[in-house]
């Protein structure tokens, strides 16, 4: 295994993670502020506080973690998603600061008021799209280089079917991800009513998200005919993830494993990003960027692998201890302790 | 958008949200030493005061943090796409700390989200208080790592430029380069500083306002006490980033002592105002600026006459430093004479107008948190990296960066109102005196 391949996985891992987790969230303030508007609030919001409450700030640090070690590994990256990124990025960063920074004032400060709630809901599904634009730019097209520097063409990115799929997906793929592991989440709490209401969401977002993901993979046809083809190629990755889409759906369907559904959801979702990581290899941005030519020197890459694995050996004991007092403390769960905040 | 343009405001927009950022950040640093203090205390004395100070304090504390955290996200991307030049060549020298910070915050994340939900967990209590030590050292590590690229930027070291290529990277050198130590001291000691002299600024305005509690004199007189220490310890670091600055960085410090001519037993200027060159009204100590430098009163002290032109700083950065030091030897002063004012019993520390002094002190220790990063950043100008990359070719050539600092200057202001209008309305709809029975009547047993 090369250098370059250690640290795009170790990127890759948690820009897994970072999606997983900001769907769960995202996910779950749009359900929160949608059954605020639809007078169903008393059923889903305990639940959702108290899954929220003790995480929310662990998911922005996915974020965080992921662009630092991109410019760490892959320093030229700085330089094209920098120039381009410039518009799109800073609208995400600006709605995922008031999203973070509200959640606390409302949580915290005591500053409840309906239009948080619903703007709260809404900024779940806006930043999700302009990251979104993140993936589409990195398939080339949109990209062109003028005085030798590169330059974002805004135009062909608003008018391409393939940009407007994948913010389609985003937004699709977060509410069945939320949907699902609310679930779960809920019958863990032993909430009847929300996880009757939750399944139902999770049932009626599975058809868009598996659509629309593979609308993407027909999109790339005509857009990235040399990505289309390395995808096809991978198509036994797909067609396991797809086993494991119906296994999510079976069990949710009849109303049973929903701990298992979720982890099926979670090995579909890994297997399509592999593929998908895979099949973009060795591009990082189409035609001009690979993994190779946008590398990090040597004793950087060693020394980022070392932190790396050092860190983890302090993170993952944290993050078990951070789960195992909330997310899995069954008394934490069905809210019979009254760990109140400060 | 012409590219001058494009630097112009690039540098006006990082300039922003580091401001901006920097109160939060400042305070998110210091905050949770103070907490783990007044728990610890608490404990240690069997004093509910001092546990109840801790927990109003983390209370404030999230709030703060909430900020910190996502302004901190937005200059950490900023970086990228407002210095792509400069990005991708630091990101080949200094990332590791960078990578480290990430980690550092991490840690403090998961450990916060733990500690604000287990204040009623715990039978023993110092089982709740070792949560907070993870929280401590991954706020203050944030800042360490943070500082570390900072010092980099002014003198930076671990790698060579052989035709235009970085060869023989150092990541390790590149981290302990030679401002690094002396700035990293300075910046997690002020922070300390400047959290205990807001936290005391607090306690002294509730104590102006009619609240009479021993609470708050208990409050008062532990941030003081703290406040003192620290700003003490940054007047000795003081002295040390002097000598630094005059062996590695002599423009900046004969820019900030507006020292023109190379010369020996050179006198400190402080104060005064440049005309046409002119230095007028200015207090001049004689010799001070050669003991500052090299300990000696007969040390050469180099002028800005060995400077070629455009690689000489702003002058107007003398006004920061005198802001920063003359706050800083203020606040020492301030507090030494509370403290001994309070171990005489002198009458007039408790007075009214006393008062009004320590809650200035809050204000005005974070000016000086703000007039100490722009003499460093203005002070490093020509350069983003000192010697190698000069800021005007390491902005992005982007033509919407003057959108893009409109929409911040929004955000910033979202944020900051709210922040404050949130955090006014938690501690004055809970009063430190009605919490106080609540807690009485529920050790008491009549919860209901």
């Amino acid at each position: 295994m090369t250098l370059e391949i250690i640290g795009i996985s170790a990127l890759g891992l948690f820009l897994f993670g970072y999606i997983i987790i900001a769907s769960i969230d995202f996910g779950a303030g749009f359900f929160n502020a949608f059954s605020t508007v639809t007078g169903k609030q008393h059923i889903l919001t305990k639940i959702i506080q108290r899954y929220l409450s003790p995480v929310w700030e662990v998911t922005n640090v996915f974020l965080v973690f992921f662009f630092v070690g991109m410019v760490g590994f892959f320093p030229k990256t700085a330089y094209y998603f920098g120039t381009t990124l410039l518009v799109p990025a800073s609208i995400a960063l600006i709605l995922l600061a008031i999203r973070g920074a509200y959640y606390a004032f409302t949580t915290y400060g005591g500053l409840k008021h309906k239009r948080y709630t619903i703007l709260y809901g809404l900024t779940g599904l806006f930043i999700p799209a302009s990251l979104s634009s993140v993936l589409s730019i990195s398939e080339g097209g949109f990209v062109k280089i003028e005085n030798s520097a590169p330059v974002l063409d805004y135009w062909a990115l608003f008018t391409s079917p393939l940009s407007w799929s994948i913010v389609v997906l985003s937004l699709t793929a977060v509410l069945y991800i939320s949907a699902v592991f609310l679930t779960w989440y809920a019958h863990h709490a032993k909430d009847e009513e929300a996880t009757n209401l939750l399944r139902k969401y999770a049932l009626s977002w599975a058809g868009p998200a598996i659509i629309t993901a593979a609308g993407i993979i027909f999109e790339m046809r005509t857009h990235n005919p040399e990505h289309y083809q390395r995808l096809l190629d991978l198509w036994w990755l797909f067609g396991l993830s797809v086993v494991f889409f119906a296994g999510t759906v079976f069990f949710i369907w009849k109303r049973r494993s929903y701990g298992l559904a979720f982890w099926l959801l979670v090995g579909q979702f890994a297997l399509a990003f592999l593929a998908y990581g895979a099949s973009h290899y060795p591009y990082l941005l189409y035609p001009y960027l690979t993994l190779y030519d946008s590398f990090t020197n040597q004793s950087m890459a060693i020394a980022l692998i070392v932190a790396f694995i050092a860190g983890l050996g302090l993170l993952l004991p944290s993050l078990y201890l951070l789960l195992k007092l909330f997310l899995f403390n069954k008394e934490y769960v069905q809210g019979n302790r009254n760990d109140e905040h400060a | 958008m012409g590219n001058e343009e494009a630097v112009f405001f690039s540098r006006v927009l990082t300039e922003l949200t580091l401001s901006f950022h920097i109160i939060y950040a400042t305070i998110g640093v210091g905050i949770p030493l103070m907490i783990m203090i007044a728990q610890w205390v608490g404990i240690k004395k069997q004093d509910e005061h001092y546990i109840l100070l801790a927990r109003r304090w983390t209370r404030g504390f999230v709030i703060t943090v909430a900020v910190g955290v996502v302004t901190g996200t937005a200059i950490g991307l900023q970086l990228s796409l407002l210095w792509p030049n400069f990005m991708q060549l630091a990101g080949n020298v200094i990332a590791l700390p960078l990578f480290m910070e990430t980690f550092a915050f991490f840690f403090e994340a998961i450990f916060l989200g733990i500690y604000i939900y287990t204040w009623d967990r715990f039978e023993n209590q110092k089982k709740h208080l070792l949560l907070l030590i993870p929280v401590a050292l991954g706020a203050s590590f944030s800042a360490v790592f943070i500082t570390i690229v900072n010092a980099f930027m002014n003198a930076p070291r671990g790698f060579d430029v052989v035709n235009g290529q970085l060869v023989d990277v150092s990541p390790i050198l590149a981290m302990f380069n030679p401002a690094m130590p002396t700035k990293v001291a300075h910046v997690v000691v002020t922070a300390y500083m400047t959290s205990a002299f807001v936290l005391a600024a607090i306690g002294a305005f509730r104590l102006l306002r009619g609240s009479n509690s021993t609470y708050h004199k208990k409050a008062l007189f532990l941030t003081m006490k703290l406040g003192f220490i620290f700003s003490a310890a940054t007047a000795l670091l003081g002295d040390f980033s002097g000598k630094y600055l005059a062996e590695y960085q002599p423009e900046k410090l004969a820019a900030a002592e507006w020292h023109f001519e190379t010369g020996k037993g050179a006198p400190l200027v402080l104060y005064g105002v440049l005309d046409n060159g002119e230095v007028k009204y200015a207090l001049k100590i004689p010799y001070a600026l050669s003991i500052l430098a090299h300990e000696v009163p007969s040390a050469e002290v180099i002028g800005l006459d060995q400077f070629p032109k455009d690689e000489v700083p702003p002058l107007y950065i003398h006004y920061l430093f005198d802001t920063m030091v003359t706050i800083g030897m203020w606040m020492t002063m301030l507090s030494f004479v509370y403290i001994l004012g309070i171990w005489r019993h002198w009458r007039f520390v408790l007075s009214r107008w006393f008062g009004w002094l320590i809650v200035l002190g809050g204000p005005l220790s974070i000016l000086a948190i703000e007039a100490g990063w722009w003499l460093d950043e203005v002070g490093r100008q020509p350069w983003v990296l000192r010697g190698i990359l000069r800021t005007e070719h390491a902005a992005t050539t982007s033509g919407q960066v003057d959108l893009m600092l409109v929409l911040f200057a929004g955000l910033y202001l979202v944020l900051g109102v709210g922040s404050v209008v949130v955090l006014w309305r938690m501690f004055r709809k809970n009063t430190v005196e009605q919490e106080l029975a609540d807690r009485a009547s529920e050790k008491a047993g009549d919860i209901f």
